[in-house]
């Protein structure tokens, strides 16, 4: 599923809506999530997942086609961490507790 | 300092942006979600451009090792749900990391990894 295939299907859910509203929807959705991130900031959707933002610390790297090591400089990478809901519901079963997550 | 945006951050804006209630901006976010969900339990990967993608990986069974005890235990067979983040949101966090390590140290450039952009 793409994201206007995503749009479409909320559309069609909401024949009230005009599609360029549930787009615009849709793209405010991914949006806020990504500017929070630039912010350093984590969105935790409960049942669904949170994404977070992991630091990496600089290390040395090599090219791997001319074994050359290059120096990789600290950076901050986007991380997606599966809500426990989505992970059970993945795997066919609704085993209640037993995990320490709740995200 | 961090903070955690929630479904409450979320759809607000939306009912910003769109001027939808805000009861109703709260349900288009939970049926976004809702259809992102169901794709990927049908084994469907969701990409959403400038965004990333969402797919679902088989992952076979090994032997895992409690680590308090060293006992061994297999762990079973599973699905698991990978994000893969486009270039563009890695490039977003990398630059406004960037900046925010900038304005801490006080010194325009301290950064080495400083983006060209």
């Amino acid at each position: 599923m793409t994201k206007s295939e995503l749009i479409a299907r909320i559309a069609e859910r909401n024949p009230h809506l005009y599609q360029r509203d549930v787009e615009r929807i849709v793209t405010n959705i991914f949006d806020e999530i990504s500017k929070a991130l630039g912010r350093g900031d984590r969105v935790e959707l409960r049942g669904f997942g949170a994404f977070s933002v992991k630091h990496r610390d600089s290390r040395v790297g090599r090219n791997p086609r001319t074994g050359a090591s290059v120096e990789v400089s600290e950076k901050a990478v986007p991380y997606f961490k599966t809500g426990k809901q989505l992970r059970d519901q993945l795997n066919g079963g609704d085993d209640g507790e037993g995990d320490d997550d709740a995200s | 300092m961090a903070e955690t945006i929630t479904r409450a951050q979320l759809s607000e804006a939306i009912y910003q942006e769109v001027g939808l209630s805000r009861n109703e901006s709260a349900d288009l976010l939970e049926m976004v979600l809702n259809e992102i969900t169901d794709a990927l339990l049908k084994g469907e990967p969701v990409k959403i451009s400038s965004f990333g993608s969402f797919s679902v990986r088989q992952k076979g069974q090994r032997i895992g090792r409690n680590p308090k005890t060293g006992e061994e235990v297999p762990i079973l067979p599973r699905k698991v749900l990978v994000f893969r983040p486009s270039q563009l949101l890695k490039a977003r966090i990398r630059q406004g990391h960037a900046e925010a390590a900038r304005a801490q140290s006080g010194t325009p450039g301290a950064s080495q990894n400083a983006p060209s952009t």
